[in-house]
């Protein structure tokens, strides 16, 4: 069987010889195609003695199935190797520069974030959230708040205003999102024909309003639109002890400080009776300020018991309900909390102050986790 | 408003410091805006004695003083011509700033001699605009006593007062307060009245009651009027009120004293024999004090005597009938005229004299008679002559009405646990009377006129310092959070542009009316009537222009790549419900060039944030129509689509602004943009039930099949898409377009729109004939709605 020995030999040999698939598959076609070189020895199997086909078959399928086997171990030996040699041609510099995150760019404004930390502290203590236009009437932004017509309290609010329209009534832009309390405290106040804006309800009343709100003023601290947030309780034992703790609770959680001084001390606005304002401790010294250090005092809230007349005005028994009511500007806290130096700032679009001073999209405030 | 500490002494006995006095008047309810305090500013200097003064040996003009100060005898260079032995003035040692130069003191030789400090100016010392030589100062006064205290200067208290109350206006008004606040004892001097001598000749009448109901007046004749005492000189100064003469500054001086405006005519140019308050009358007008001619009008109250008009009722007198030093007979004025009248008049005028803030504000109605012997007091005293009966014409506005009270609601509304006694002893402190249940305000007190009012009074006496920090009761909380789903769809919009990469901004909400126009606004009844910039005069009708001026400013600062976005209201008209919230964006892509060639239309990465973000706030984006037609002029045309519901029910709207809108709000292109309408997106349903509907898996893979369709370039390949979607609702689960060729091997005017289709078979595989009819069903689809045709 010398002849079969020289058949395996030569075969494997070219096996092993077989520098890629194409010449492989023609050593397989050679050894084991229809006309190949050990197809054609079975083939003289069927001429063979059953002794002789025995023995001699037994060989030749050996044969066979040695060469499929080297066949495919050089096929997958092939394969790898021809895999390998493509990904080393496909090498990239990982150097290259990525294309930014857009997380990464985008920013939420500062003066969102604060209304939104001042809504999760709102939230948590049973405030719901009441809106309303920033367009408003002479009646729910001064008269029905208890500003006699002609009073200079009117004035101290350097109010803009609109022509007088066809019905001769002479429109303004909010100078406070108090008349969107106006529009809460007045159960029958029809709903309007846009619904987000506040519907009347009957108190007990527990609601924040805030918004966009206007004043004629330009400088460093003031802007001639800047953001409220107010505050209403309306219940029927709701008194200024409650009013001061409420404040107190908020500026701790607001600025996340547990030795936040604060001072309370009478102040008058015509819609609240007794009146008050806050003030924080602070230091400004060194061009910046901050909180809960120094010797200085910041205003920070103005606040009260809700005027009878203002009650009555909404048609609410002041003898059967009282509560309070507060105000602070938004972008004023901000400002207290993060360091802006100049509040124009935060409407000149400036994409450099918006990547300094924004917010990432996933720093959403929320009670359990803090708010900064 | 500004006072000293010696002039609130005059009503009140007290030992406490400024800081004592600032600190009860923040408590009170007075707003300190700043203290200047001399001694405090002068601190290092002090009162030093010159003992010799001899020529400088290398210099004419300078002397080498000798001079005994606290730090002992010290050698000083000095330059003053008046520096010279025996002189007592004020020394500054080394190291010490000097205000009036801007310099501090270093040891330093003057021309070769060490000087060891400096004799200082007034102008030095900021005492004085300018000054001669060094200060002169009594030889009485021992070495080492303060700067401040030497020259008879205090600290002057600057504070702010809110309109409720007039009465602070006076430095009596703030001493009743402070006394009631437990700082001293009220000592307000009492006013003896001066009987008269002889009947006034000058008769009052008021024909306006409606602007001046009440008038008090008195002459006075054989006055000697000059310069005011330094004692009066000193006080005015002190509160910022220049000296004028004697008669003049008696009537400041009883303004800041007891809020009591005053008016001082000289009684031998008053014509006719009477003086008249009225309205004034058309064509009249006045040369008031301030050497300005007002025209008045007939709601303006006027002071006329026989000449005409010669004063401007509680806001200023006139030149004609004012007092001069050579006045010998004056007459007195004390008034009470109208608060809402006085406030417009002096708007009119653009006046705010301190008699019209106080008129404003409102004056004491029984102040009128204790105001002109007051007057008639410091006159007399200063002035000499002798004094006329007191005429009074008219009658004052009355009090307040009592007011019911209860204590306990003292309790009820502050939360502060006070005894009776100590409640209506406050009351009485602050000039409040009681009579049964009953409380009657005092005369100054009109802003008192309800028990709340008498709450915050006893409350800011007992101080807000004692209030009680009490919880705020429990609330029932709504169960599913407190956002409605319209607050939560704004935040949810926000922070997934933000996660989009756009920064979040927020602009006016007004803009120039011109802009408006280009936007759609602009209308009359949305345009500001005093508007703080020209450019800032209109309600916007969107956040567009706002967003594109803001790139073109970042352009022009060299940073012109911008993604930015505001959630704000946009006004289509004066009512509440044409407010509306826009969600708008823009990108102005001018990034760094990339190496690996993505470079897409970034057209495209907008509507795809436009598509993702309607998603995030629930908006029913299967149903959306993307209608390219009739594009508004500020969106380029051909590039732009809105984003409707129905026929009419547009959501959105997106696109590229359009050359020449960029053009008109100076900012480079191209800008894209997109808008949202919140209150048009419809909001989903809220589903009691939580659970999503269960989710059915099929079994079977899906298969795709592609499409090269011919269409007229025109058509949308949305169109195709939709009559691709429609050839089968069951089995084609998706369709989208992957290649959009024009060119060789299609007719001019067609292009060719490639399609994968994706079928999901649903309860077995498909036949090789049945996916055959799906396909011709797709072609015959896309043909008939579509005008499509396989492509050859």
């Amino acid at each position: 069987m010398s002849d079969l020995q020289a058949l395996e030999a030569e075969t494997l040999g070219a096996v092993a010889a077989a520098g890629d698939e194409a010449a492989l598959e023609a050593v397989r076609v050679a050894a084991l195609g229809k006309k190949g070189s050990i197809s054609a020895l079975l083939a003289t199997l069927g001429k063979m003695s059953p002794d002789e086909r025995k023995t001699a078959g037994a060989a030749i399928n050996a044969l066979k199935d040695k060469v499929s086997e080297a066949l495919g171990e050089r096929r997958t030996m092939l394969k790898e190797r021809a895999l390998e040699a493509r990904l080393a041609s496909e090498t990239v510099d990982v150097t290259l520069p990525v294309r930014e995150a857009a997380i990464d760019t985008g920013r939420i404004h500062p003066i969102s974030q604060v209304m939104d930390e001042l809504t999760a502290i709102f939230a948590d203590l049973g405030f719901s959230i009441a809106e309303g236009p920033d367009v408003e009437s002479d009646d729910y932004n001064f008269t029905r708040l208890n500003f006699p017509e002609g009073h200079p309290a009117r004035e101290m609010h350097d109010t803009f205003f609109f022509a007088p329209n066809e019905a001769g009534e002479r429109k303004l832009l909010r100078t406070h999102t108090s008349p969107v309390q106006v529009r809460t405290m007045q159960k029958t106040n029809t709903p309007p024909g846009a619904s987000w804006i506040a519907a009347g309800q009957t108190p007990p009343i527990r609601i924040i309003s805030p918004g966009r709100t206007y004043r004629m003023d330009s400088d460093a601290t003031h802007t001639p639109m800047f953001h409220q947030i107010e505050g209403l309780v309306i219940d029927r034992n709701i008194h200024m002890g409650h009013l001061k703790w409420t404040l107190d609770q908020f500026i701790a959680r607001f600025f996340e400080l547990e030795s936040v001084v604060t001072r309370f001390r009478p102040h008058h606005f015509p819609f609240t009776e007794p009146s008050a304002e806050m003030d924080v401790q602070c230091d400004t010294s060194g061009g910046e300020v901050k909180i809960g250090q120094g010797t200085e005092w910041s205003e920070i809230v103005g606040c009260g018991m809700v005027h009878p007349n203002v009650l009555r005005n909404c048609g609410i028994d002041p003898d059967e309900w009282q509560g309070f009511a507060f105000g602070f500007g938004v972008d004023r806290l901000g400002r207290l909390k993060y360091g802006m130096p100049d509040l124009r700032d935060m409407f000149a679009s400036d994409t450099r102050w918006l990547a300094h001073y924004g917010f990432s999209a996933f720093a959403a405030p929320n009670p359990a986790s803090g708010l900064s | 408003m500004k006072f000293t500490l010696s002039w609130l002494r005059e009503h009140l006995d007290t030992q406490a410091s400024v800081a004592e006095v600032v600190a009860a008047m923040t408590m009170a309810g007075l707003e300190v805006e700043h203290v200047d305090d001399p001694g405090k500013k002068l601190a290092a200097f002090t009162v030093a004695r010159i003992i010799e003064a001899v020529q400088h040996p290398n210099a004419d003009r300078l002397r080498v003083c000798q001079v005994d100060t606290v730090d002992g005898r010290k050698e000083i260079v000095c330059g003053a011509p008046n520096a010279r032995a025996g002189l007592t003035t004020i020394y500054a040692p080394l190291g010490t700033f000097i205000p009036g130069s801007g310099i501090t003191l270093e040891p330093r030789a003057v021309r070769g001699v060490i000087s060891n400090g400096m004799l200082c100016s007034a102008a030095e010392l900021q005492t004085a605009e300018e000054s001669d030589g060094i200060l002169e100062l009594d030889g009485a006064l021992a070495v080492g006593v303060p700067a401040a205290e030497a020259l008879g200067l205090e600290a002057v208290i600057d504070f702010e007062v809110t309109p409720n109350r007039p009465d602070w206006l006076g430095v009596a008004g703030i001493a009743r307060d402070l006394a009631a606040a437990g700082l001293g004892r009220l000592r307000t001097p009492a006013v003896a009245p001066t009987p008269g001598v002889f009947p006034c000749p000058i008769a009052i009448l008021l024909t306006a009651p409606q602007a001046c109901p009440a008038f008090a007046g008195r002459l006075i004749r054989g006055v000697r009027n000059g310069p005011s005492p330094t004692w009066l000189q000193q006080r005015l100064k002190a509160v910022g009120l220049r000296p004028i003469n004697a008669l003049v500054d008696v009537t400041n001086l009883i303004t800041y004293d007891r809020a009591r405006p005053l008016h001082v005519y000289d009684a031998a140019t008053v014509t006719g024999g009477f003086i008249e308050a009225r309205l004034g009358r058309d064509g009249e007008s006045v040369a008031a004090l301030d050497g300005k001619t007002y025209a008045v009008g007939a709601e303006t109250c006027v002071i006329a005597d026989g000449s005409g008009a010669i004063g401007l009722g509680g806001v200023m007198g006139g030149t004609s009938t004012g007092c001069s030093e050579a006045t010998t007979e004056v007459f007195i004025e004390s008034a009470w005229f109208d608060p809402i009248r006085t406030a417009q008049t002096g708007r009119d005028t653009g006046i705010t004299s301190d008699a019209q803030y106080r008129f404003a504000r409102g004056v004491d109605p029984e102040s009128l008679v204790p105001g002109v012997e007051l007057a008639t007091r410091l006159i007399l005293d200063l002035c000499g002559g002798e004094a006329s009966d007191v005429v009074f014409a008219g009658s004052a506005p009355g009090r307040v009405a009592p007011i019911a009270f209860d204590p306990a609601y003292v309790r009820r509304l502050s939360g502060l646990d006070l005894t009776e006694d100590r409640i209506w002893s406050i009351l009485g402190d602050l000039g409040f009377t009681r009579e049964g249940g009953m409380v009657q305000a005092p005369s100054w007190r009109p802003d008192v006129d309800g028990k709340a009012d008498l709450v915050e009074e006893v409350a800011r006496i007992a101080g807000f310092d004692a209030l009680p920090a009490e919880p705020l009761p429990e609330a029932p909380r709504a169960i599913g959070g407190v956002l409605t789903a319209r607050q939560s769809r704004i935040r949810a919009a926000r922070r997934a542009l933000a996660a989009a990469g756009y920064q979040e901004t927020i602009t006016w909400s007004f803009t120039a009316r011109s802009t408006a126009a280009l936007f759609g606004g602009g209308e009359e009844s949305l345009v500001l009537a005093n508007p703080i910039a020209a450019d800032l005069d209109c309600m916007r009708p969107s956040v567009l222009p706002g967003l594109i001026e803001a790139v073109g400013r970042n352009a022009r600062r060299g940073f012109p790549d911008c993604a930015l976005f505001e959630i704000g209201p946009v006004f289509a008209g004066d009512q509440p419900d044409d407010q509306r919230t826009a969600i708008t964006a823009v990108l102005a892509p001018h990034g760094p060039r990339r190496w690996d060639g993505t470079d897409g239309d970034d057209l495209f990465d907008l509507k795809a944030d436009l598509l993702a973000l309607l998603d995030e706030v629930g908006a029913p984006t299967a149903n959306l129509q993307v209608v390219q037609d009739g594009a508004p002029p500020w969106w380029r045309p051909g590039r732009h689509a809105r984003l409707q519901l129905g026929p009419r029910a547009a959501i959105a709207a997106f696109g590229e602004i359009h050359p020449t809108t960029l053009k008109a709000l100076d900012t480079p292109g191209p800008v894209y943009a997109f808008e949202i309408w919140l209150e048009a997106v419809p909001e989903p349903k809220k589903r009691a039930v939580k659970t999503r509907p269960a989710l059915a898996l099929s079994p079977l893979m899906p298969l795709t099949r592609d499409f090269a369709f011919v269409v007229a370039k025109a058509t949308a390949a949305g169109d195709v898409i939709r009559a691709v979607l429609s050839a089968d609702r069951v089995l084609i689960a998706g369709a989208r377009v992957f290649d959009v060729y024009e060119g060789p091997g299609v007719d001019e005017g067609f292009k060719s729109v490639a399609v994968e289709v994706t079928v999901q078979p649903r309860d077995k595989t498909l036949t090789d004939a049945e996916i055959d009819a799906v396909s011709a069903r797709i072609i015959a689809a896309a043909g008939k709605s579509a005008g499509a045709k396989l492509r050859a």
